[in-house]
């Protein structure tokens, strides 16, 4: 990333004639490089924002699950010391070093908080996004370079009046990452510094979300068709219009939260609400339900956000290492572009215990249960991509061959969820906790580990190590399900979610209490299984071995450009001349054939003009 | 690398495949996320105000003639807001100063008008907690009032310190009064909705079920 040598600013570039080749030196004298805030902090290059954004989701993602670690001590030993560590967090969270329950629930609603919108989201939108996209669909760069900016800078500063509610009097939200009322408007500031916290980060997905959709749709390269984008593009594509759309309804709902805590409005407070004994002075006449359809309807599309693109990011990866074009390329874009469209009406299947009414719960779950079709045909193109190709266990493809039962199983064990007779039986239990877990824990964390391993050698011009990548990936696949797998027990036992002694106290879940340990010590090595990657992490920028600009041999346009890539992204305007994963192309030298590569095709990509290999 | 590689394309002509430059497509996105925001509003009211046996005839509290006179106000500087784009397409400097003052001053007098409605209501003793009808106007009308002050301050940048891009690359100044007029039009449209709603809907007692 350091090789940038010059930088064209947008605004001044932006009226050059577009897409042609040049033939000036890369090392230009007249644009020195830009110093260290333009560069790092303040850039308005895409790889500089998406390598910003996956840095700091990775910083978030291990400060969310070190909140969890805390979690899981109190699980396993409540009410026991915490050595060492518990002391350092004061008297007003651990008295004595013994975790408080008003501290637990901050922890959970903050890990939460943090893991979904602060941690996944911005790695797997932000930060695959915003580097991978342009390059791949041979952009110089995204539509709007500086609103990109603002969109990484609204994020950060969301993340840090989120990092800084802890210190708030009261401690942070303590209201779960789904903040209901009438419980949050009443609870400490903590909870008006989660809704500032996610206005901001609303701001950020938003802008973002502008800025992919006019990206994808605007800045293909010549020659690529939407039915030529590669998958990943797609996903992203769609996730994009999740988060244009679905954000908004939770921005509505955080203001009219926002107005009933500071304002004294009765948006969600009902009439009557007895609070401590005492009967509320507010004027009431407002619905908690309320809250609930409007954050759904955007925390459903929201759990979309995170699978999409770690699904895009498999295909990618599947694709590149059984050296075999996907298997149904048009059934997986059909299938992304319906769960997209489907997403938007199934939000009340998490509220089937709220009493909303039987013909509502038919409703909704007669919608999941469609939108589970075409997330099994994506799965199952994935899986059937396998057949017959001549597998490279790189890391990367550890990681995606990994995700494929992981998924599996998260979205078949969210089939009786999503009915509303057994839901009466698992909702809030273990159970639930498990399931969306296995979706987004060693499903999309480990989609995205592919990813970073697989375009690490396109951001640094270095390949990460295979030997620390194994050391990371076994341990990791055993430790994350010794975490998940016996929570489906817990939950089927009947233990409740979110209480903070674990359910010692709970007669009829005795019997399954003792795998509250298994979990904390198996999450616990998860924790320490991920120093190899960190270590490797850092050490493949200098020391990893080099690679080439195509790393893999792959044939997406991403792999054209230089890796890294310098300001600009290409060197020369790519054409696609075909579609993105024309691997083992019989007739073709090679096992794979470039989408950017002039071919013997005798028509030309680009209506009204020679064709280059014919010129 | 040269700044011929870094050039983003379609910053001003349009795309021929999509007949769009990337700000007009910008533009209709973000408005798409807005026609969300408030309509995430409006449904809320439905549902709290269907939900609320004794909802009341909150909108006699409101006064019509004030808010029709902002009717007319921001109509008129919508039509002034075209007039802008107008003399921008014409690169007449003049005109557009003429016509983006009237467009701010307008949106001004909107907020001068709303603001002694606001206070009205507090000297009555109807703030926002009053009563959910009450919270609903204020936090609609508010998140409204919002937006106009952000409209102004764009139609403000492009009227006068912003303008001398009409001599330096007159079509893309152009196309962004152009865009800043769709905002325009879409905070008038959103108040068409918020005036009946809030305003003129009044169906009496409610039947209790």
């Amino acid at each position: 990333m350091t090789d940038v040598s010059s930088h064209a600013h947008p605004e001044t570039a932006a009226h050059g004639d577009s897409g042609h080749a040049h033939d000036e030196h890369p090392q230009h004298p007249d644009h020195p490089r830009p110093g260290f805030w333009r560069h790092y902090v303040f850039s308005t290059d895409h790889k500089m924002i998406g390598i910003q954004y996956a840095f700091t989701g990775l910083l978030f993602l291990l400060f969310g699950f070190s909140l969890m670690m805390l979690m899981r001590w109190n699980l396993a030993f409540p009410g026991k010391a915490i050595p060492l560590l518990g002391k350092l967090l004061g008297d007003t969270r651990m008295p004595g070093g013994s975790m408080l329950p008003e501290f637990y629930n901050q922890l959970g609603a903050m890990h939460g908080t943090i893991m979904v919108f602060l941690g996944v989201v911005p790695l797997a939108v932000g930060g695959f996004g915003n580097f991978v996209v342009p390059l791949q669909i041979g952009a110089p760069d995204m539509a709007f370079p500086r609103l990109n900016m603002f969109s990484y800078h609204a994020y950060f500063w969301g993340g840090v009046v989120m990092l800084g509610s802890f210190f708030a009097p009261g401690g942070a939200a303590q209201g779960g990452w789904t903040s209901y009322p009438p419980l949050s408007d009443i609870l400490p500031t903590g909870q008006t510094l989660w809704i500032l916290g996610m206005l901001f980060l609303i701001t950020s997905s938003l802008l973002g979300a502008v800025n992919f959709i006019t990206t994808i749709i605007q800045l293909r390269a010549p020659g690529l068709t939407f039915w030529r984008l590669p998958f990943f593009v797609w996903a992203q594509f769609v996730t994009s219009f999740l988060l244009l759309l679905a954000f908004p309804a939770l921005q509505a709902a955080g203001i009219m939260q926002l107005m009933d805590r500071v304002a004294k409005t009765s948006f969600f407070l009902p009439q009557g609400l007895v609070v401590s004994g005492q009967v509320l002075k507010v004027s009431g006449g407002g619905s908690p339900l309320l809250w609930q359809h409007l954050f759904w309807f955007l925390a459903h599309p929201e759990v979309y956000v995170l699978i999409l693109p770690a699904m895009g990011i498999v295909a990618e990866v599947i694709a590149n290492n059984t050296r075999k074009p996907l298997w149904g390329y048009r059934p997986l874009v059909l299938s992304v572009v319906s769960i997209g469209a489907l997403s938007f009406v199934v939000w009340a299947h998490h509220m089937f215990m709220t009493g909303m009414g039987t013909v509502m719960s038919t409703f909704f779950q007669t919608t999941t249960m469609i939108i589970s079709i075409p997330s099994v045909i994506i799965l199952t193109c994935l899986i059937l991509s396998l057949w017959g190709g001549s597998i490279r266990f790189t890391p990367p493809m550890l990681f995606a061959l990994a995700f494929l039962p992981m998924f599996g199983i998260g979205g078949l064990t969210g089939l009786p969820l999503g009915l509303a007779s057994p839901d009466i039986h698992f909702h809030d239990t273990y159970y639930v906790i498990a399931h969306f877990h296995y979706v987004v824990a060693p499903g999309t964390l480990f989609a995205l580990f592919a990813g970073i391993y697989y375009w690490y050698p396109k951001a640094t011009g270095r390949y990460m190590s295979t030997k620390l990548g194994h050391l990371h990936f076994w341990p990791s696949l055993l430790f994350i399900n010794g975490v998940f797998m016996p929570m489906f027990i817990q939950g089927m036992a009947g233990m409740q979610r979110r209480l903070y002694d674990g359910g010692a106290s709970y007669t009829h879940t005795a019997h399954v209490l003792w795998l509250h340990k298994v979990i904390s010590f198996s999450a616990w090595g998860l924790a320490l299984s991920q120093i190899p990657f960190i270590i490797n992490f850092f050490w493949s920028k200098r020391r990893g071995a080099p690679a080439p600009a195509n790393a893999w041999d792959a044939t997406t346009i991403e792999w054209a450009a230089p890796s890294p890539p310098p300001h600009g992204n290409f060197e020369v305007q790519p054409v696609a001349y075909r579609g993105p994963y024309e691997y083992s192309v019989p007739g073709h030298a090679g096992d794979f054939f470039p989408q950017s590569e002039p071919g013997p095709e005798t028509v030309s990509p680009i209506p009204g003009t020679p064709h280059p290999a014919h010129a | 690398m040269s700044t011929a590689a870094a050039a983003i394309p379609y910053t001003v002509d349009a795309r021929p495949d999509t007949g769009l430059n990337n700000v007009k497509l910008g533009i209709w996105l973000f408005l798409a996320s807005e026609v969300m925001l408030f309509g995430s509003l409006f449904a809320g009211y439905i549902l709290l105000r269907t939900g609320n046996p004794a909802w009341g005839a909150g909108s006699e509290l409101l006064s019509i003639p004030l808010a029709t006179l902002n009717t007319i106000v921001l109509i008129t500087s919508s039509v002034t807001m075209v007039m802008s784009w107008v003399a921008a397409m014409e690169r007449n400097l003049k005109k557009l100063r003429l016509f983006m003052g009237a467009t701010v001053g307008l949106g001004a007098v909107f907020m001068v008008v709303k603001g002694f409605e606001y206070a009205a209501k507090f000297e009555h003793h109807h703030p926002p907690s009053y009563s959910t009808f009450m919270a609903c106007y204020f936090t609609f009308t508010g998140l409204h009032a919002l937006h106009v002050l952000a409209g102004m301050g764009v139609n403000f940048y492009f009227g006068f310190p912003g303008a001398k891009m009409m001599q330096t690359d007159p079509q893309q100044f152009a196309n962004r009064v152009e865009v800043a007029g769709l905002f325009w039009h879409f905070v008038d449209l959103v108040w068409i909705f918020l005036f009946p709603v809030l305003y003129l809907l009044n169906f009496g007692p409610p039947v209790s079920h």
